[in-house]
């Protein structure tokens, strides 16, 4: 009866199991089978062609997707170590548990929320939409991202070293900045690529800020393309070749993904400071 | 005349309401080894954590009393300077584990942001490495971090650490504690050398280990100094039953 019911309860989390990832398979067969054969070197690198036109590439998307992740990133990266180590610092304090709880707060907004906040802050204010603006909001959900896994990886070094490093005179700070903060850089580095990857798939804070362009831009203060965008744009267009170009797209977004996943997923256990 | 380089006076310590350390009146001999010895629980981190101030950093933690390095109190200097003079090496071998072999013996001079030149790192890392008898066994991988020794190499590599910025006193809470025989006693030999140079304060329960090294021992019994003498003066003829029946056994 015992191994019966041992039976069952095997097959039923097996079933669950592949019923879960069912859609996973899916949706990567969809997406391998549609964008598989759009993708060669002239995809890669030419811009888009005039709409209703056969051919031209995604190169505009491809160039605004890492322009706002760079300047995201040279937004998100220092505040949010800083952030995460204020939160570190503080974690007994009331202040210190009140930002947790923003921090938290902050990460719950939805990003289409966070869009507009971006579009009142900076479009509005320039009077145009810009790669700026889609930084900033892409920016806010970051941050919070770096500023929890700085604050965790803190949390993982013994108190030894901290005791160590004060036992041969040096100050608080010093010790942060030079014991803690060296030891803790593989977390946060693998915080900071699990966030690239989650910012990189964003498509509702970037639609009234960075806009799109089907021109190469590298102008921060005009409006540029990401691959999120175009194809939200291309899919939602009546032109047979552009839905086939968003499939495309989609391939090239989900293989990036892909990589900024697995990197810090093996970086993390390969680069992890051993005590 | 040996002379003495500190002295507690009428000291208490302890932590929220808990007395741990009670009125102490000890004098420390210069270039000796001293032995702290006595149960567990008795005080005697207590009492070497307050030597370099490290009791402070507990919140609850509050003493009485003074304590004078060299005649001067040591709650009247800055502790971030007090602790470059009073080396402290702790139970487990504690390497940084970001850091070299190399690094780690500067690790005092690279944390407090200490610039030095290329010369002088290569001199102090030998001179250190040799101290503590590891020179050889590491000299030609340097590279490699701390923490990939062994826990013998690695506990000698904490005490070049502490040894680099030239302390006049080193305080050891029970170092050998974690290693096997044959690291126990290099450590052993090597604070026989250290002592020529440097005060040497070492924690342990291992009263063979203290008759080996030790030239001063002290007895805490539930933290009173109950016995302070000579080495060979305590283990031959100690004057406290509760020391006697501490060494014999008794009680640990
Ligand atoms: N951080 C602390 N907070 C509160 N009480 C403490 C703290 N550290 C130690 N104590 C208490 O102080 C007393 C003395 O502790 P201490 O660590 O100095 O003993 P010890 O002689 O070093 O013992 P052992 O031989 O086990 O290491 C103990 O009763 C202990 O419970
Ligand atoms: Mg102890």
């Amino acid at each position: 009866m015992k191994i019966f019911k041992d039976r069952i309860f095997k097959f039923l989390v097996i079933f669950l199991s592949f019923l879960t990832l069912t859609p996973l398979f899916f949706i990567f067969y969809i997406i391998l089978k549609n964008g598989l054969s759009s993708i060669n070197l002239k995809f890669f690198f030419s811009l888009p062609k005039p709409p209703g036109e056969i051919g031209g590439g995604i190169l505009n998307a491809i160039a605004g997707t890492f322009l706002l992740l760079f300047f995201a990133s040279l937004i998100s990266i220092p505040i949010g170590i800083f952030f995460g180590m204020f939160l570190y610092e503080f974690k007994e304090k009331k202040i210190g548990k009140i930002c947790n709880i923003l921090i938290d707060v902050l990460q719950s907004i939805p990003s289409i929320v966070i869009g507009i906040i971006a579009y009142l802050w900076i479009v509005k204010k320039m009077g145009h939409f810009s790669a700026i603006a889609g930084s900033v909001a892409l920016s806010l959900i970051f941050l919070p991202i770096i500023a929890k896994a700085t604050k965790e990886t803190f949390e993982m070094v013994p108190f030894s070293m901290i005791e160590t490093s004060l036992s041969l005179g040096s100050s608080y700070p010093r010790t942060i900045f030079k014991v803690i903060l060296p030891i803790s850089i593989n977390g946060i580095l693998s915080g900071v690529l699990v966030g690239l990857g989650r910012i990189s798939g964003e498509t509702a804070p970037l639609l009234f800020t960075a806009f799109g362009n089907s021109f190469l831009n590298f102008n921060i203060c005009k409006p540029v393309s990401s691959l999120s965008l175009l194809i939200f744009t291309y899919t939602m267009s009546p032109y047979e070749d552009w839905h086939r170009q968003a499939w495309g797209c989609a391939f090239v977004l989900i293989i990036l993904i892909l990589i900024l996943n697995s990197i810090s997923k093996v970086g993390l256990k390969k680069w992890k400071v051993k005590f | 005349m040996e002379s003495k380089i500190l002295k507690f006076e009428n000291f208490s310590a302890g932590y929220g309401n808990l007395l741990v350390l009670k009125n102490i009146n000890l004098e420390i001999f210069e270039k000796k080894i001293t032995a702290i010895m006595g149960p567990s629980g008795c005080g005697k981190t207590t009492l070497i954590r307050c030597i370099n101030r490290m009791h402070e950093l507990n919140k609850e933690a509050f003493h009485k009393g003074d304590i004078f390095l060299n005649d001067k109190s040591i709650f009247e200097m800055n502790p971030v300077f007090l602790r470059r003079k009073i080396g402290m090496v702790f139970q487990k071998p504690n390497p940084f584990p970001h850091l070299s072999i190399y690094e780690n013996v500067l690790a005092g001079y690279i944390i407090n942001g200490i610039k030095l030149k290329r010369e002088e790192k290569d001199k102090i890392v030998e001179d250190c490495l040799k101290k503590v008898a590891l020179w050889e066994e590491v000299k030609d991988k340097l590279y490699l971090k701390g923490t990939q020794l062994s826990g013998g190499q690695q506990q000698r590599l904490c005490i070049a650490r502490s040894l680099a910025l030239n302390p006049e006193i080193i305080l050891l809470d029970e170092p050998t504690s974690s290693l096997d025989p044959k690291s126990t006693v290099e450590i052993e030999n090597l604070l026989e050398k250290l002592k020529d140079n440097v005060t040497i304060i070492i924690v342990t329960h291992n009263i063979s280990q203290a008759s080996r090294i030790a030239d001063y021992v002290a007895f805490l019994y539930l933290g009173e100094l109950i016995e302070y003498g000579k080495s060979e003066k305590i283990f031959t003829a100690p004057e406290n039953p509760k020391t006697e029946e501490y060494l014999s056994g008794k009680f640990g």
